[in-house]
């Protein structure tokens, strides 16, 4: 007997998401696949624009984390014109980019993929959600989260326009600055930024980490994959989110690679499946060998546990404590477990938050020098910056007066796909024997799923937190004869 | 109200951000809540489609979607919705004038489709595949949805009662439009809610520096250029379409020096925002000269559909149809 399984996220009807497993004669599972339902073209859509456009029409790609996108393009500008920004438009660029990632990153640790942890994996569902965290960690924590996100996005709003989407960047630096009298109110955010942050590693110690069954989960087999692991690194190989060289690292940690964004294409490519819109990036020079992980394929992962395995340090001193806490715990470099995204995670909104405030009392940070205007003629830039949810490449052609020819993008989450899959499909073996399987299956695979942040489940980035699931079991004629779901 | 009204969220092609938009309102959202029952909203709740299609019809007081409609499934559950709600509305630039998705409309699915698959500079696809709305692999069926070949705004597909502008709408318009919906007097079909009735230049800071009527010989470009901060954009030579674009969102942009790109759409009985944005834009050229003209086009706006149509390429006359079968 035959059986194909779907799972679908919440966000199968929205076009965002579905799993599919297929099981053999024995009712083991002979693959299993995640589908993404939908595509928009922005890469031909954008040809005849104008190249200043791209920094206003690409973060359309996506409102979650408009500005990453607006950065990259932004950064590709320079590229496309040849020109620097002043070191104070660099600066402002940066603070403005820790301070999205600061908040970015605090929705998942508090509304997405923390309710997992804090409130508990094994908590009912309609407890693993925000509302479930803030029973958990108290109102007046719930409070400070919500004043945290607000008071970091009405200083996004002042210096960038508007949150969603941002109006800000230009070739050679940006459109506005800070005021003097404005300055106060940065740093001042960025002070309860830093404590925040700090008061999140200790929330996310006293729960998870305490707990030895969290541990072992984070630990544990069903949750590991043996990749390859890329972020952005600066001269001296510590983490930046903002600037620097690509580096790679094998699956023991070693530099596999560090390369220019301006050479991406000798290093990435993309796989193409008939069965989903997503397209699965590789590194070229190791091929693509299928859905398998170890050092002769080439997936590799992105994100904040890539990030962290891809560089050498934090160049800042809490969030460098932080990352060396992690690795002590977790025996060192690099980790392979996906649960540990959300502990690397939350060492990130350290680095964002004193980074933010080393930045803020720059004293250059109030000049007014924000813009060298390019003289060069245009012809091609690329782009990149770290993305909340990994490495994000922009890549622009255009004809002398600055019309795009051809576009590229490798956007976050896409360079996780292949692992995502992975994940998914390792929970599924686990989970599911000769036909037989239970409810477990739906909390795993969500948790393998979620750990990534991805944004084609960009709606989680939303209240409850949670992904409902629901499971068709179907005979091979299409016919539903059981159906599980985790929610009421 | 003794028994609380049904509201219903849906996204199609978006980004996200009116999702966000609404979770931005934080603490004004538990305001909503108590007014209302959330039937649907897949973001947020556990809500499934079958729970849609088993409310009778039109017992959803109120459903907003946001995001354009590209493939089956959007268009499929946007028909859905309509059926099950007494109102429907448009939220956000993509629903109500086809967004920046929408741009799509100036290329067919299949040079789409084969940049992505195959063209693509960093493609890799030796055996050629491409995704397939039903793909059959052994005895298995995968099923994605149909690509559509054009995108479609909202009111394209199904009637629509009510629209909330902005690409995102600002907390402040969303706010304004739920109280509007849930005030004593409702507004009249068609309405665009929580926004100005006026066009920017009415609230934009810098219009004292605007004077009543403008003469450009050049437009500027902001890629090799620098707004100044205190002078009206139009003057300074920007397109800013600040005088064509309906106001509420507070000139956010322009206080970033950044001029309007025109994401709230057209003010009211505006039909087509691109006609009209380029009949003004023309309006303002000092030169009767056809050459001096072109010149001047080709120098600032070499593309000037681009800029008009930015938010609204479905909605403009070659496109503005109603959806046919298969969205063809």
């Amino acid at each position: 007997m035959e059986h194909k399984i779907t799972i679908d996220p919440i966000t199968r009807l929205e076009g965002h998401g579905k799993i599919e497993i297929f099981l053999d004669e024995k009712g083991n599972v002979e693959k299993a696949f995640l589908v993404v339902p939908e595509l928009r073209g922005f890469e031909i859509f954008v040809k005849g624009k104008p190249a200043e456009d791209m920094p206003i029409i690409t973060p359309r790609i996506c409102g979650v984390c408009p500005t990453a996108h607006h950065m990259a393009s932004t950064k590709a500008l320079d590229d496309l014109y040849k020109t620097q920004p002043p070191s104070p438009a660099k600066k402002l660029r940066e603070m403005l980019y820790n301070m999205f990632m600061l908040e970015d990153h605090a929705l998942h640790v508090y509304v997405l993929g923390g309710p997992d942890f804090i409130v508990g994996p094994k908590a009912k569902k309609s407890e693993r959600n925000v509302l479930g965290v803030i029973q958990k960690v108290g109102l007046e924590v719930g409070k400070k989260v919500i004043s945290m996100r607000r008071e970091i996005r009405e200083l996004m709003t002042l210096l960038a326009g508007k949150v969603i989407h941002p109006a800000w960047g230009v070739p050679g630096g940006v459109t506005r600055g800070i005021k003097k009298d404005e300055k106060e109110n940065f740093v001042k955010v960025a002070e309860k930024g830093v404590e925040f942050a700090l008061f999140t590693l200790k929330v996310f110690k006293d729960i998870v980490l305490s707990n030895k069954e969290y541990v072992d989960l984070i630990l544990s087999d069903a949750y590991t994959h043996r990749t390859y692991y890329m972020g952005l690194v600066d001269e001296n190989k510590k983490l930046n989110f903002y600037d620097g060289k690509i580096r790679v690292v094998d699956p023991d940690g070693k530099e596999y690679a560090l390369f220019d964004v301006r050479n991406y294409r000798d290093h990435i490519a993309e796989h193409v499946e008939n069965w989903t819109y997503i397209k699965f990036p590789f590194l070229k020079k190791v091929g693509w060998k299928g859905f398998v992980d170890g050092k002769d394929s080439g997936v590799y992962s992105v994100a904040p546990l890539a990030r962290l395995n891809a560089c050498d340090g934090i160049s800042t001193p809490k969030a460098q404590e932080a990352y060396e806490e992690f690795y002590k715990n977790l025996g060192g470099k690099p980790v392979h477990h996906t649960l540990a995204n959300h502990w690397a995670r939350v060492v990130e909104m350290i680095y964002a938050a004193e980074r933010f405030l080393e930045l803020a009392k720059d004293p250059e940070i109030t000049s007014d020098n924000i813009r060298k205007i390019p003289t060069e003629t245009p012809t091609v830039g690329i782009g990149v910056v770290e993305a909340p949810r990994g490495t994000l490449i922009h890549h622009y052609e255009t004809n002398e007066k600055g019309y795009i020819t051809k576009a590229n993008l490798i956007v976050a989450t896409q360079n996780n796909s292949a692992r995502i899959s992975m994940s998914i499909d390792k929970a599924a073996r686990n989970l599911i024997k000769e036909g037989k399987y239970d409810e477990g299956i739906l909390n795993m695979i969500e948790m393998a799923f979620r750990a990534y942040d991805p944004c084609h489940a960009c709606g989680t980035h939303s209240l409850p937190g949670n992904i409902p699931v629901l499971i068709n079991i179907r005979n091979k004629d299409g016919k539903i004869i059981e159906t599980i779901k985790n929610f009421e | 109200m003794a028994e609380k009204a049904k509201v219903a969220f849906y996204w199609c092609a978006s980004c996200g951000g009116c999702e966000e938009a609404v979770v931005d309102l934080a603490e004004d959202i538990l305001q909503v809540v108590d007014k209302a029952e959330i039937v649907f909203w897949p973001v947020a709740m556990d809500f499934k489609r079958e729970d849609v299609e088993s409310l009778k019809d039109e017992e959803i007081l109120v459903t907003f979607i946001n995001g354009a409609v590209r493939t089956s499934e959007q268009e499929e559950m946007v028909r859905l919705l309509r059926k099950k709600s007494k109102i429907l509305i448009a939220f956000g630039s993509c629903a109500y004038t086809g967004g920046v998705p929408g741009l799509a409309n100036s290329y067919s699915r299949e040079e789409i489709l084969s940049f992505y698959y195959k063209d693509g500079d960093t493609v890799f696809n030796p055996d050629n595949k491409r995704p397939t709305p039903h793909f059959i692999e052994g005895n298995f069926a995968f099923e994605i949805p149909e690509f559509y070949e054009r995108v479609y705004a909202v009111d394209q597909v199904v009637d629509v009662d009510y629209y909330i502008p902005g690409c995102a709408p600002t907390r402040k318009v969303v706010k304004n439009s739920i109280d509007a919906l849930f005030s004593s007097q409702i507004p009249p079909k068609g309405s665009v809610l929580g926004a100005s009735s006026r066009s920017l230049c009415s609230e934009c800071p810098l219009n004292e520096t605007k004077p009543e009527k403008i003469y450009l010989k050049s437009f500027k470009r902001i890629d090799k250029s620098q707004p100044e901060s205190d002078k009206c954009l139009l003057i300074q030579g920007y397109p800013c379409l600040g005088p064509v674009t309906r106001g509420g969102c507070e000139a956010l942009c322009v206080k970033a020096n950044y001029p309007c790109t025109g994401c709230f759409g057209p003010v009211d009985g505006v039909k087509d925002y691109g006609a009209k944005a380029i009949s003004f834009l023309s309006s303002i050229i000092d030169s009767i000269d056809e050459k001096e003209i072109e010149k001047i086009i080709d120098e600032g706006l070499s593309n000037p559909l681009a800029i008009v149509y930015r938010y609204s390429l479905p909605k403009s006359l070659i496109f503005d149809t109603k959806i046919k079968k298969n969205g063809g």
